[in-house]
């Protein structure tokens, strides 16, 4: 893309980032990226994974160090050497995993490394008078002696910006704030940074969730293969308009057309709760062929009650049934055994080995299959990968270690584990979490072919779209309690964050 | 991945190479990540070749031999529990207890029931040590270290009580030339069971699911659980077979000493824990094998005795195993950084 006509025209005391280059070995990750922050605005940058977002906040945050490329910051040049340096500038980030010390108070936290002192001890009361202040300031009403640790994720970050405000940032990065945060928690989030741009903090935003971006962003700029290839003058740009600059294609078609469901019910779930009550009295059914969708909020107990129906936590009432059979969950392996299978939330910690093979990986949950009789060859697993591999499609090789593989690579991997077996039962927790807008199509068409070889599948995920493009119908959880199924007819947007909300 | 495969001639040599692949892979999943310490191993023994006259002998290797067969078969049970992403700092402890039970149920002074009662009494209490532990992680939830250091504890004051802290002296000739009567020549009963027993374990954890699904637990225990394996049944499992090699060791030892006393294997557990990290496992769990673990249990017996042939002190030795311990982790380190 050409440079930014506007760029450098009216000057400014803000940012001024100009033709930044970055390579790993053989690997440009940045080429000659230019955009500018002005003081008291917030510049949403966007773009799939790898596309560079990353890169370039490490570089103005001063962990990364650019190969070529100048930095302007409040009319002076700028290259931090070091995180350090960049805060002592006037420059923080906000990284996407909380860097928090668990045991230590959120006072303790905010001033970590510049505790106040006097007469050689710390400074307690000046130092929790002070945090109290700051976080007074971004609305927050938490006590500074309180451990980290047992704060919500929400009020984990506040303490976090507030640490930010108390070392004078005038510039904040934004690496995914709300990946973590439920609906109001969002909107608190927002609102302290209107009130700080108003003051003359500028931001960078980075984020997935397109639909927050033309609430929150006044300038958009949009990245793909360490390029910038897109900056809008204005957020409120359509969503579709943005997809099809990040993936450079046009995006006709994002999700798969659905066949129809068969008659057999192979899931029928009964009155089914937890011991911790997160969710209570939950009834549905699936049907062979048939997509299941479960929307809700953060914290609804969507993930906790197909944890369950896995095996992977206990039960204390209720009932769930695999093709008529009643299956008793008492751990991952009878379910399996039953024919229930799932993907989890948490593709990293829950569903892949990184560090070993792809053919390992996909042999971890079928070496009843792979070695019948308890020996495990490694041409049997070779080829029982290669198998796995070209069903779904993974971009690599069986001895090809899980961590080299992109994010939707990996679901592919953790769906082809199970697909052979085959399951009666699928259940795809958050399936495209951290997944590539582009490499997200594909994971859709997977469901909707394991949906047509004739399983059930359950699909829980946060991205309303996705739930309903994908569902045959919605079932709608809030604190715990079903609220409605709704048929793929009448379940829209608002009719499913009614029962959300309510 | 396309490949294309278009041409059949083409395909034939893909074919070929692709065997040449499987078995280089095989090879290597053999040494796994063992390919620095055992570059380590060759150079040390070719060093001491060069400076000693007496290191490269039949005489000479027959001892290092014989020195690492206790090191070596508490390693075996070590590679597993590490594999998993655990650690047993009790293996000392329970050598030695296992060792003064069967002294107590074996010997004329004390139950005079015969060396196999004792040997059996041996192992099981052994086994029971580790079951123990095995069950103070999956049950209590106590991380492994604490689990195994109160083990530790236990164990030697156990060993203690059963005589009050003497040692007992004096077992039947077979039971100790089977460490000494050298077989064709050249293999003891005890070097020859810490070869089978490695041949067995490097087996199990390369070909049979179980073996397999430990590095699956080592990796993410979570990810095991979600696939289906008994994570817990397997760790207490993991446990308890390394408490039974580390009561095997103490039998060795006593044939070897033909004596027990309680305080014998102080501090074997560090010893065992540093030739399976030498060997290129990692204590966060995933990565290792009795092939490494083997090569680190050389590389400690070959350097013992090497140093031992040059003169040197022993308080230097020490200092030089600490040297090499670091030495075989930050190259391994380094080298999975550079990858």
């Amino acid at each position: 893309m050409p440079p930014d006509p506007h760029y450098g025209e009216s000057p400014h005391n803000g940012l001024f980032v100009s033709g930044l280059c970055k390579s790993y070995g053989p690997v440009q990750v940045l080429a000659d990226a230019s955009f500018e922050v002005r003081p008291g605005e917030v510049v949403a940058l966007l773009g799939e994974n790898g596309a560079g977002k990353s890169t370039v906040s490490n570089i103005i945050a001063g962990s990364t160090k650019p190969d070529a490329g100048t930095i302007t910051w409040r009319g002076k040049s700028y290259s931090p050497a070091s995180p350090a340096a960049a805060i002592d500038a006037g420059v923080g980030m906000i990284h996407q995993e909380l860097k928090l010390l668990p045991d230590l108070s959120v006072a303790e936290n905010v001033y970590v490394g510049r505790l106040p002192m006097r007469g050689g001890r710390i400074d307690r009361a000046a130092m929790n008078a002070q945090a109290s202040a700051q976080l007074k300031r971004l609305g927050l009403d938490v006590s500074p002696e309180r451990k980290v640790r047992t704060l919500r994720i929400a009020a984990q970050q506040q303490v976090e910006i507030a640490k930010a405000l108390t070392l004078n940032a005038e510039l904040l990065i934004f690496d995914e704030p709300t990946a973590a945060l439920g609906g109001e928690e969002t909107e608190l989030l927002f609102k302290q940074i209107r009130k700080l741009k108003a003051e003359g903090m500028s931001f960078i935003y980075i984020s997935h969730r397109l639909d927050e971006i033309a609430e929150i962003a006044d300038r958009v700029v949009v990245m793909r293969d360490g390029r910038i290839v897109a900056r809008h003058e204005r957020a409120d740009i359509p969503v579709r308009t943005v997809v099809e600059q990040m993936v450079g294609r046009s995006v006709e078609r994002m999700f798969p057309q659905l066949s129809p469901p068969g008659d057999q019910t192979l899931l029928a779930v009964e009155n089914l709760s937890s011991p911790e009550k997160s969710f209570n009295n939950v009834s549905f059914s699936v049907r062979a062929g048939e997509i299941l969708g479960i929307a809700g909020l953060i914290g609804a107990g969507r993930t906790e009650l197909v944890r369950a129906i896995a095996g992977a936590d206990p039960i204390s009432s209720g009932s769930v049934r695999v093709a008529g059979k009643p299956v008793h969950l008492n751990g991952p392996a009878a379910a399996i055994k039953a024919g229930v299978v799932l993907v989890p939330e948490d593709r990293k910690a829950q569903g892949v080995v990184l560090d070993q093979t792809i053919g390992e990986n996909l042999a971890f949950g079928n070496f009843d299959h792979v070695a019948p009789k308890g020996w495990v060859f490694p041409k049997a697993v070779q080829k029982f990968a290669e198998a796995g591999i070209s069903r779904l499609g993974v971009k690599g090789k069986p001895n090809q270690a899980v961590s080299k593989l992109s994010g939707g690579n990996q679901q592919k991997v953790i769906i082809a584990k199970w697909v052979s077996r085959p399951p009666k039962v699928f259940i795809l927790d958050e399936p495209t979490r951290g997944i590539d807008v582009g490499a997200r199509a594909a994971i859709y068409d997977v469901i909707a072919d394991l949906a047509r070889s004739g399983m059930a599948v359950v699909v829980v995920s946060s991205d309303l779209e996705e739930v309903l493009g994908l569902s045959h119908r919605v079932l709608v959880l809030s604190r715990g309690r079903q609220r409605g199924i709704l048929d793929r007819s009448e379940a829209s947007n608002v009719a499913v964050m009614e029962l959300a909300t309510s | 991945m396309a490949v294309s495969n278009d041409t059949s001639d083409l395909k034939g040599g893909e074919l070929k190479a692709g065997a040449q692949a499987a078995t280089a892979a095989r090879l290597s999943a053999l040494f796994a990540g063992t390919m620095g310490p055992l570059i380590g191993l060759v150079l040390l023994c070719l060093a001491l070749t060069l400076t000693t006259d007496t290191f490269l002998t039949v005489r000479n290797i027959l001892n290092v031999l014989d020195q690492i067969t206790v090191l070596g078969i508490m390693a075996i049970g070590m590679t597993l529990v590490i594999l998993i992403g655990g650690i047993d700092l009790s293996v000392g402890s329970v050598l030695a207890l296992a060792a003064m039970v069967m002294g107590f149920v074996a010997h004329p002074d004390y139950l005079n029931l015969g060396m196999p009662a004792g040997i059996v009494a041996a192992l099981v209490v052994a086994g029971l040590c580790g079951l123990v532990s095995g069950l103070l992680v999956t049950v209590t939830k106590l991380p492994p270290f604490i689990a195994t250091l109160a083990m530790m504890s236990v164990a030697r004051g156990l060993g203690n009580m059963i005589t009050d802290g003497s040692q007992i002296v004096g077992f039947p000739d077979w039971f100790t030339s089977l460490s000494i009567t050298r077989h064709f020549g050249f293999l003891s009963v005890t070097v020859g069971l810490m070869i089978v027993l490695a041949i067995i374990f490097a087996i199990f954890l390369n070909y049979r699911a179980t073996g397999r699904s430990l590095y699956a637990i080592g990796g993410s225990a979570e990810v095991a659980r979600l696939s289906g394996i008994p994570v817990k049944s397997l760790t207490n499992w993991v446990y308890a077979i390394c408490g039974v090699l580390a009561g095997l060791a103490g039998i060795v030892l006593a044939a070897r000493l033909d004596s027990v006393q309680p305080s014998s294997g102080l501090g074997y557990e560090l010893d065992t824990i540093a030739a399976v990290v030498i060997g290129g496992a990692s204590l966060s769990g995933g990565v290792g094998s009795i092939g490494g673990t083997a090569v680190g249990v050389l590389i400690i017996g070959v350097l013992r005795n090497g140093l031992n042939l040059l003169g040197v002190s022993p308080f230097i030795q020490q200092v030089v195993i600490g040297v090499v311990i670091a030495l075989a982790v930050a190259t391994d380190t380094w080298r999975r950084r550079s990858q």
